[in-house]
């Protein structure tokens, strides 16, 4: 890869409590380059920093929350350098999100028009007669049905999937280089999940957009990812190329979580399989625990995982994990 | 086999609210009549899109709505023609675990008295010996004993999971309406009430209505897949069979729209254009024709019964030589 077209470095980011007692680790010493055009999928469950890290792409973080450390470069520029200004032209241009919920991406009181044509006006100083004319197009392009129609109406009148295409359109307008979707599709149907993943492919085929999804979802990472990186507890735990780690993770974790979902063919039963369950609890970010912390869940923990956290380890070509299992030149798979 | 649970036929329409100055004669026509058996000890699950009819029939089981026709029998009697002690008899033969364990328990109450108050209501067990049996409901869960002096809030969601199943099992039913009760929980912590669900059955030999909209999750826990489209089944049968062979053109978009367990799996995806119709004015003939990648002329004139194919049963006209002509489907 030449120059990446995101990098993070070492980004930490805490969220400290009103009186400074409390600071969760939500993202720790995270390290990561995407490629234009490359798909990458950010796996984690709940509270492994996820969200938080897709924020801080975008400084988009919460009060309480601090970028204590680290980088974030785009398009070789310093995003945690920038000003307000320079970062408000930034989102939605260069950077666009969508989030899991488009009825809360959209405004109740506004037209499809106005909402779709806004990024366009605010960036690109679009007139409002020519932003409605683009947001057509938009509209055509994430196949909304009868699109001039659907211009002046408003979000009640849609249904989720085509809400979810609206954002999908007001995202694309300013044809960013990066698309961050947070969940995208958990609150649609099987059906209307597959055209929408399509709909990305398909957009993403046509503008060279770079992707990173966060989803909890490794099927979502299956089918659409070149890359994945693992999230447990704020830090990137297992990254590479999706193929190699399906077939061959080196965490623990990872592993445990791909042999841990139910599988179509599988059915109950005589015969039936068991899923491996991992047992206990993600920890509390405010009280990780010592070493590595998956180890109070982990079937591999030895001593040194109790007392020292593991750095980043290369596995492979492109892989790498935090796991003393790999230090030793023990596979987990084995 | 006898069937725990039967269901002929069931219907369930609810009027749509006119406005203001008129009133109105539409019907939703969310479950239009459905066929189906539960045996005992076994997992019915249940598949379909939003508005297909699957919560509707799960609360037409638990008594919480009325069918407008059809009959739902447990062991044998119709369950809305029973007379109280029956009634109570079902109530406690008949439990539920729902999506969200945050919503489905009292937060004021302590876990011993959660999954104590169906003991106390319905059986005459004196204090001790509920006690007694909510430590060993605990431990079925996979609860610490400590469990049962705390509230709910000091528990994560997949714990409360684990307290609902103890509640709905603290009667010992023979049947438990699981309405996706993993689609709340963390992915690590779904394998662990999936395996739990699956054990209790194995010990207990309690049957299972279970609805879900991720896939994988039914099949996987299904003797017997149920395939929903809008208030109809369309395909019944053998978990497996269905899984790995559909035969219904819906059952196979929905399958092939599933998400793969591996990037390798070979995916051939059948897409579906437009989205599920109102259930206010169903299609006429087949409700699934208009989104159909095979129609026949007659889909649109003419509403599929369920036909015996390869060991399953499927509502569509592909699979009827007197309509399909020499294209008729074969197993």
């Amino acid at each position: 890869m030449g120059e990446p077209l995101l990098e993070l470095r070492h980004l930490a980011v805490h969220y400290v409590s009103a009186r400074g007692s409390r600071v969760v680790r939500a993202v720790d010493d995270v390290s990561l380059r995407l490629g234009a055009g490359e798909t990458l999928g950010v796996v984690g469950e709940s509270g492994s920093g996820k969200t938080t890290l897709a924020l801080s792409i975008l400084r988009l973080l919460p009060p309480a929350a601090r970028v204590v450390g680290g980088a974030v470069t785009f398009e070789g520029a310093d995003l945690l350098a920038k000003s307000d200004a320079e970062m408000r032209a930034v989102r939605g241009k260069r950077i666009a999100m969508i989030l899991q919920d488009p009825m809360a991406s959209l405004n109740p009181l506004l037209t499809i028009g106005d909402q779709v044509g806004e990024p366009l006006r605010v960036h690109e100083n679009a007139s409002r007669r020519s932003a409605w004319s683009r947001a057509g197009d938009l509209l055509r392009a994430v196949r909304i049905p009868a699109p001039a129609a659907r211009l002046y109406e408003y979000p009640h009148q849609m249904s989720g999937g085509m809400r979810q295409r609206i954002v999908g359109a007001m995202a694309i307008s300013c044809r960013p280089r990066l698309l961050i979707a947070d969940e995208p599709t958990t609150s649609l149907d099987v059906t209307i999940q597959s055209q929408y993943l399509t709909l990305l492919r398909e957009l993403q085929v046509a503008h060279g957009l770079a992707l990173i999804f966060i989803t909890h979802n490794l099927g979502i990472v299956a089918r659409m990812c070149d890359r994945i990186a693992v999230m447990y507890a704020g830090r990137i735990v297992e990254a590479g190329a999706v193929r190699t780690i399906f077939n061959a993770p080196a965490h623990p974790y990872t592993r445990a979580l791909l042999e841990s979902i139910p599988r179509i063919q599988d059915g109950a039963g005589p015969g039936a399989r068991r899923l491996t369950a991992i047992e206990g609890q993600p920890p509390d970010l405010a009280d990780p625990p010592a070493g590595c912390a998956f180890h109070p869940r982990c079937a591999h923990a030895m001593a040194r995982c109790r007392a020292e956290s593991p750095p980043v380890l290369p596995v492979g070509e492109g892989q790498a994990a935090r796991c003393w299992l790999v230090a030793e030149g023990t596979p987990t798979s084995a | 086999m006898t069937a725990l649970l039967e269901a002929v036929d069931v219907v369930k329409h609810f009027p749509v609210r006119g406005s203001l100055w008129r009133s109105s004669r539409r019907l939703v026509r969310a479950v239009d009549g459905v066929t189906f058996a539960i045996p005992p000890g076994q997992t019915l699950g249940v598949v379909g899109e939003s508005g297909c009819g699957k919560s509707t029939t799960a609360k037409l089981i638990l008594r919480l709505e009325t069918p407008t026709a059809g009959a739902l029998r447990f062991e044998g009697q119709d369950i809305q023609s029973l007379d109280p002690a029956g009634l109570r008899r079902y109530r406690s033969s008949v439990q539920a675990v729902f999506q969200d364990p945050y919503a489905s328990l009292n937060p004021r109450m302590r876990v011993r008295a959660i999954i104590g108050e169906p003991l106390a209501t319905n059986t005459p067990l004196p204090a001790r010996e509920i006690r007694k049996r909510v430590l060993a409901l605990l431990e079925l869960v996979g609860l610490p004993e400590r469990a049962h002096d705390l509230f709910p809030h000091e528990f994560s969601g997949g714990q409360r999971q684990r307290i609902a199943i103890a509640r709905a099992l603290a009667l010992e039913p023979k049947l438990v309406v699981l309405d996706e009760p993993v689609s709340a929980l963390d992915v690590s912590i779904r394998a662990q009430v999936l395996n739990l669900l699956a054990d209790l059955q194995r010990r207990l030999g309690v049957a299972y209505f279970f609805i879900a909209h991720d896939l994988a999750a039914v099949a996987h826990m299904s003797h017997v897949v149920a395939v929903m489209y809008l208030g109809k089944i369309v395909e019944i049968g053998d978990a497996r069979a269905i899984a790995t062979d559909p035969k219904h053109p819906y059952t196979r978009a929905l399958f092939s729209a599933a998400l793969p367990s591996h990037p390798d799996e070979a995916r051939q995806e059948i897409p579906l254009t437009g989205e599920v119709p109102s259930p206010i004015d169903p299609p006429a003939g087949c409700r699934f024709h208009p989104r159909c990648p095979e129609a026949l002329p007659a889909c649109a004139a003419q509403v599929p019964e369920l036909l015996t194919v390869a060991g399953r049963h499927v509502a569509c006209h592909l699979y009827d030589a007197s309509l399909a002509g020499p294209a008729a489907r074969h197993a």
